[in-house]
């Protein structure tokens, strides 16, 4: 038996959360771990996956890969999966890895569950629990085909460090016209910044905050945390920030380890959002704001006041 | 051009998740039941490619009868018509599955959902449905233009957007702001009451998962208040009690 997990670069490095699928893939104790990478990268990069668990890095070293296109990536997972004969397929929620594996789970006829938030359950059946209802609630379900597809939340299982490094093998995958049916004309990317569900710490801005050019003391409260900076919806709305940003029902999920609103009131369909983040603060002007409710620590003051007093103190501590 | 839809009849996103039967139902009582945000905002899409340059839309959902108040506000907003597969949604697959066989035989130009349900926030029937019939697939799309056979799109990726090209037919999961979400007026509302509304038997079909139960997380614990002019503290509690800077 082995487990293949999919992984992803960003600015050149492994994900962090292909680092937790990949140490996912080794806490499930199912057989060896082999990491799958597309596109081209440095090698030094990939051997670091046997630091988190994977014996070895099979690398689809082709330039055409370099940008995620759903239906080449699922042909290559695909014959990576009949390659291997991994029982067992791994990969981080993101916007690239649930497409793609929800047409290798057609391809392979195997089961796909997505937003699992932690290890199997593998006494009688194998069942895995699912974040639904956009974090209101969670499903344990079993997966019942041959072949498993699970794709993991950020913070499903914890990284430890072995200190080991992977073999990497090249791997040749075959692909035709029709995987590159889809062209990609033009990308715009920010380089270099933290990315929204990616990040250990977030630090969002709402309605609040009375304008775009205010979202100076944000950005420096991100800087001083390593944070990413989040939105609330009206504000991408507004286009006061990228749609990117937008936190919420409607827009990224996240599930860091802290996440820090400033000016958000707290509807429903923002907390659908964060509910997952292991600690939540809040600030805003209002005592009776909702989000209050669902924070952990709160703070009853004008966000402009607050905000660079917060970040000096930071700073001053580290 | 004929574009096919696909809606889910889900929960209000204000709703209160409770959960009957052991565990294994959602309690619907006092919910109110909405068509996905993400998929109506691929309905005000489609209405609107039909009103530009022609065509129909028609929508889907596999459901049982309760969803037809959710269908018909689909067809208040500007579908032509409507199919319901008569069959509770029991998981991604078997939804797929009944979609694919529908579109199979209604030769459709284009295929739009939601990027993803807000029940089960799955996000994987469009790639299923794109797969099973060979077509390819984009998710999440915020922008849709059709020029003759051809679309360009733009899709969200971590971190800024991409644009795509690609020809038609493709399946599309579609998400903000690729339209603005579309209020049905009285004329659409009278309309709506006779268009047609097909039920279907559903397809045979799989399943891959099985729900063993439903789970509410563990209840908050109380919020500690910290005065503004003591942020200090707030650093403080942050590192030694919670431990996450
Ligand atoms: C179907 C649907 C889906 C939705 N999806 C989302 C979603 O994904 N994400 C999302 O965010 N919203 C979503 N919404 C919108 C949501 O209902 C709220 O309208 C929105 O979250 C409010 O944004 P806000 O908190 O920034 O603004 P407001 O509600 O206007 O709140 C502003 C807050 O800032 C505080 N404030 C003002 N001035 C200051 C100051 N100087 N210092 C400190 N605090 C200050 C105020 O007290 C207030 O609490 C959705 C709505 C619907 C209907």
């Amino acid at each position: 038996m082995s487990v293949l997990v999919f992984i992803e670069s960003a600015d050149g490095a492994i994900k962090k959360s292909s680092l937790e699928a990949i140490a996912y893939g080794a806490a499930m104790n199912q057989g060896d771990v082999t990491a799958l990478f597309l596109g081209q990268i440095d090698q030094a990069e990939l051997e670091k996956a046997g630091n988190f668990g994977a014996a070895k890095v099979l690398h689809v070293n082709d330039e055409r890969l370099n940008n995620g296109i759903i239906q080449a990536y699922s042909s290559v997972l695909a014959q990576a999966i009949e390659k291997t004969g991994a029982r067992f397929v791994v990969l981080a929620k993101s916007a690239l890895g649930d497409p793609v594996a929800a047409r290798v789970a057609i391809k392979i006829n195997g089961s796909f569950v997505s937003n699992v938030t932690g290890l199997p359950d593998t006494n009688g059946g194998f069942k895995v629990t699912r974040s639904i209802y956009t974090g209101k609630a969670f499903a344990n379900v079993e997966m019942t085909s041959d072949v498993k597809i699970i794709g993991i939340r950020k913070n499903a299982v914890e990284l430890n460090e072995s200190g080991s490094s992977a073999t990497i093998e090249t791997f040749d995958a075959q692909l035709s016209d029709a995987d590159f049916g889809v062209q990609i004309k033009n990308i715009e990317k920010q380089e270099g910044d933290v990315l929204l569900p990616e990040a250990d710490i977030v630090v969002s801005g709402g309605r609040g905050l009375k304008g775009p050019e205010n979202w100076g003391m944000i950005e420096d409260l991100a800087k001083t945390l390593g944070a990413a900076t989040g939105c609330s919806k009206p504000v991408s709305d507004m286009g006061w920030r990228p749609h990117h940003e937008h936190v919420g029902q409607t827009g990224v999920k996240v599930s860091p380890t802290l996440y820090i609103a400033v000016g958000i009131s707290g509807a429903i369909q923002h907390l659908a959002g964060v509910n997952s983040s292991k600690v939540i603060v809040v600030i805003n002007k209002d005592e009776d704001a909702p989000f209050f409710k669902a924070a952990d620590y709160g703070i009853v003051g004008d966000a402009f006041e607050v905000v660079p007093k917060l970040n000096e103190a930071l700073r001053a501590a580290k | 051009m004929k574009i096919l839809v696909c809606i889910t009849h889900v929960p209000d996103t204000t709703s209160k998740i409770s959960f009957s039967d052991n565990n294994t139902k959602l309690n619907s009582a006092g919910v109110q039941f909405i068509i996905g945000p993400y998929d109506d905002y691929a309905l005000a899409r489609a209405v609107e490619l039909k009103e530009a340059s022609g065509g129909t839309v028609t929508v889907l959902n596999v459901g049982e009868a309760d969803t037809e108040p959710t269908i018909r506000k689909a067809l208040a907003i500007g579908a032509d018509d409507a199919i319901r597969i008569n069959a509770f949604p029991t998981d991604s697959y078997f939804v797929a599955q009944q979609i694919a066989a529908v579109a199979k035989e209604g030769n459709y130009d284009l295929i739009l959902m939601g990027r993803e349900s807000i029940d089960f926030n799955g996000g994987m029937v469009h790639g299923m449905v794109a797969e099973m019939l060979g077509l390819p697939s984009v998710s999440p799309v915020m922008k849709l233009d059709i020029d003759g056979g051809k679309a360009t799109l733009s899709r969200e990726i971590e971190g800024g957007k991409e644009t795509l090209e690609l020809n038609l037919p493709f399946v599309a999961g579609c998400q903000e702001p690729i339209a603005e979400w579309k209020i049905p007026n009285m004329r659409g509302i009278m309309s709506a009451r006779t268009k047609k509304l097909e039920v279907r038997e559903p397809a045979q079909a799989e399943t891959k998962t099985k729900l063993d139960n439903y789970e509410l997380p563990a209840p908050k614990g109380e919020v500690k208040m910290i005065d503004k002019d003591n942020v200090d503290e707030l650093v403080r509690l942050l590192k030694n009690e919670a431990k996450v800077i």
